[in-house]
């Protein structure tokens, strides 16, 4: 007995190390959301004098397990009207793409540990952006969907702002980063960030940098183009009905969706793992860095007031798209030269 | 009325009946508006007001004058001494008193800083609908100055009551004009830093130029007052057109702007704060000593100590308190200047002490038609910086 699972370990190692990390990222993904909220809550104090979360634990950092902790036992409330199949299906979607799509980034380079050699990944994949790409915007169904199903008004219109949004702004971010992938050849994000160690592309490529972050905002549903939920038009735009757990799933979604597209920028543009000289270990670089773009983020966010509908239309189709054009236009003449 | 007699749930049709408020973030307070939509654009809206009903003007028909101006705080919550003040000078009017400088200046002062915390209020609450979050925080932090001056002089931070027939509540004590001169020294400094924030903002300034643009015949055409009027190109402030208070002791000049949008109604109230500063900064330096009240005992109260000695101090004491003043049979309304436009009180006397009607002129009220036919044609995201810049109180529309 003993040795079929000694024998069944040794043959399926590779599945059962990617399970182990699976679960492991899966689960540091999810603990880094609280801090994430916290991160949030405490600078924006500090950005409008004032204070922020400081009453539960150490300098109020137990707050948002002990929200969500509230919204758990909050009850969930569904309108008569409402689809229940999806409006139960919605924030699943939401969380489960946001949480899938993160599994192709690598934050490191493989480690050795008693001869065995780890890959800081889930899974090392040659069309790794393309896998992110896919799967993070197949998460706008959750909120098309939970905009429909909730059959109010002010969900559907949410809902309908967030596919166009979504919609014309993954095409900036397509192309800005094609950009990059012309420059490195490779879709894999190791290989990119492997191309970067002497030289991060912000500086070689930064009109594309600055595409692909601002469609990166916008794709996130984060301010100024948070349309989809503004708070002051549509009440809550999609996610007006949804109240405990469900609320804080799509909650979650937007903050994981948030670290993706920061960790996204990181390696595409920052030089990932990369210390360019620094002390550090590359995976602190990384997250440092991803840090750091969070950090901009939430500063974005307590700066900049809402843009509206038809002015987001404009940005994206007359603005950003032909920008992004001429950005691949341009380093695809640098390449064929 | 149910929801399908007012026909929202009307089907086959091209738009899409969209009802907005009571509970709404942005109407600020309780205003209902049901908006027929095109997509995101606005075909046809009509207000529903009424969800804020006090009564208080048919109050004031059973209460003595006295006692009225507490419920003229909570008329416009925002410009308590404003209502206070617009109540007292028709009040002061039926009886034919002359009130001392002093009390007049004080006066002045009270409402220029209650317009400044006024303007402040709609500054963050206008840049909130909008989106910027922090513009909001800003204002809140110098407002709370401006409240702990009121508490300071009245013992109240927003309903004040602090003017009264016949003069002010009590005398400013030295800390309070040091108060005010601190307000006075930090405003501008502040004003530039909102304006930092907000006004060449590109985003700011895509939401605002060109929503809810109103021309000049038209503002009039809808009886829109104070900035709203302003903002449209129309030179008009009480202040100075037909003065109170001895606000022509005072140089200050009106803001006009001519575009009549959201961001000339946004431009004309932060001039208005620095306009303001400057009134409250030449009434404190000229402040003149005298009496805070009218030296006649059958409209003021008596000095508290007096009664201890005066016999006839006493007396007055309980008439006034328990009869209250007798204003002679009349009927007056004197306009003033409020923050949000043309407050006024048409007061009925019957001979007694107590109003026979009690009526309020409320600039948000007499704007909602001409706010709604701004709407019109405009994107529901334009809806909220409309209602954001008419800077609406439900408190006295709904009265």
């Amino acid at each position: 007995m003993i040795d079929w699972v000694f024998d069944f370990i040794s043959d399926n190692a590779g599945i059962i190390i990617g399970c182990i990390k699976a679960v492991v990222v899966a689960i540091v993904l999810l603990q880094c959301v609280p801090f994430l909220v916290w991160l949030e809550r405490r600078l924006m104090g500090r950005f409008q004098v004032r204070l922020g979360p400081n009453r539960v634990g150490p300098f109020g950092l137990i707050q948002p397990i002990a929200d969500s902790i509230k919204l758990l036992f909050k009850e969930s409330i569904i309108t008569n009207s409402a689809d229940k199949f999806l409006f139960h299906l919605a924030p699943a979607i939401v969380v489960f793409t946001a949480i899938v799509s993160f599994s192709a980034i690598p934050f490191g380079e493989p480690v050795t540990i008693f001869g065995q050699t780890f890959g800081l990944w889930v899974a090392n994949l040659d069309i790794g952006l393309l896998f992110v790409f896919a799967v993070s915007s197949m998460g706008i169904y959750g909120m098309v969907l939970g905009g429909l199903a909730s059959n109010n008004k002010y969900s559907l219109m949410g809902g309908l702002r967030s596919a166009a949004q979504m919609i014309s702004y993954e095409l900036t971010l397509g192309l800005s980063a094609l950009g990059v992938i012309v420059m490195t050849g490779s879709l894999n994000l190791s290989d990119m960030v492997k191309a970067q160690e002497t030289i991060p592309n912000i500086i070689i490529q930064p009109l594309g940098f600055l595409l692909f972050f601002i469609a990166g905002v916008a794709e996130t549903n984060r301010a100024p183009f948070d349309l989809p939920e503004a708070e002051q038009e549509l009440v809550a735009g999609f996610h007006t009905e949804y109240s405990g757990m469900k609320f804080a799933m799509f909650f979650m979604g937007e903050y994981i969706n948030m670290i993706t597209m920061s960790a996204l920028v990181t390696l595409l543009f920052l030089g990932g793992w990369n210390s360019y000289g620094l002390p550090l270990f590359p995976i602190l670089a990384f997250a440092g860095k991803v840090f750091f773009l969070l950090c901009v983020f939430i500063w974005l966010r307590s700066t900049f007031p809402r843009i509206r509908y038809d002015r987001l239309m404009t940005f994206g189709w007359k603005v950003l798209l032909p920008l992004s054009l001429l950005n691949l236009l341009f380093y695809g003449f640098i390449k064929a030269l | 009325m149910s929801v399908a007699e007012e026909g929202l749930l009307e089907r086959n049709k091209d738009t899409m009946t969209l009802n907005m408020g009571p509970q709404h973030p942005s109407t600020h307070g309780v205003f209902r508006v049901v908006l027929e939509m095109d997509g995101e654009m606005v075909t046809s809206s009509d207000p529903d007001i009424g969800y804020l009903h006090t009564g208080i003007e048919k109050t004031g028909e059973s209460k003595l004058y006295a006692h009225c101006i507490p419920m003229t705080d909570r008329l416009d919550y925002l410009n308590p001494p404003g209502n206070n003040l617009a109540f007292c000078l028709s009040v002061e009017k039926l009886l034919q008193t002359e009130i001392p400088p002093r009390a007049d200046y004080l006066r002045v002062i009270m409402c220029e800083l209650t317009r400044v915390a006024s303007h402040l209020l709609w500054l963050g609450t206008h840049a909130l609908d909008i989106g910027a979050m922090t513009v909001f925080l800003y204002c809140w932090r110098e407002r709370e100055l401006i409240l702990d001056l009121n508490e300071m002089i009245s013992g109240v931070r927003m309903m004040t009551s602090f003017i009264r027939v016949g003069g002010v509540m009590k005398d400013a004590t030295p800390e309070w004009i040091a108060g005010v001169k601190h307000v006075i020294d930090i405003l501008p400094e502040k004003v530039d830093e909102y304006e930092s924030l907000l006004t060449r903002n590109p985003i700011w300034m895509d939401r605002t130029v060109g929503a809810g643009a109103m021309t000049k015949e038209e503002a009039i055409r809808w009886s829109m007052s104070g900035p709203c009027l302003r903002a449209s190109g129309v030179d008009f402030d009480f202040r100075k057109k037909r003065p109170y208070s001895r606000y022509q002791d005072f140089k200050f000049d009106v803001p006009v702007f001519t575009n009549g949008d959201v961001y000339d109604r946004y431009r004309i109230r932060v001039e208005e704060i620095r306009q303001s500063r400057e009134i409250l900064k030449q009434a404190i330096e000229k402040l003149p000593d005298g009496p805070y009240k009218v030296d006649d005992n059958k409209i003021s109260l008596p000095d508290r100590d007096k009664l201890k000695t005066s016999m006839e101090a006493l007396i007055h004491h309980f008439k006034l308190v328990s009869e209250g003043v007798k204003v002679p049979a009349g009927e007056t309304y004197v306009p003033t200047e409020g923050p949000r436009g043309e407050v006024g009180f048409y007061i009925v006397s019957d001979g007694s002490s107590i109003p026979y009607r009690m009526k309020l002129r409320a600039p948000s009220f007499m704007a909602i038609p001409g706010m709604c036919a701004m709407m019109k044609g405009s994107y529901i995201a334009d809806v909220v910086a409309i209602i954001g810049s008419v800077d609406i109180v439900m408190g006295e529309v709904d009265r």
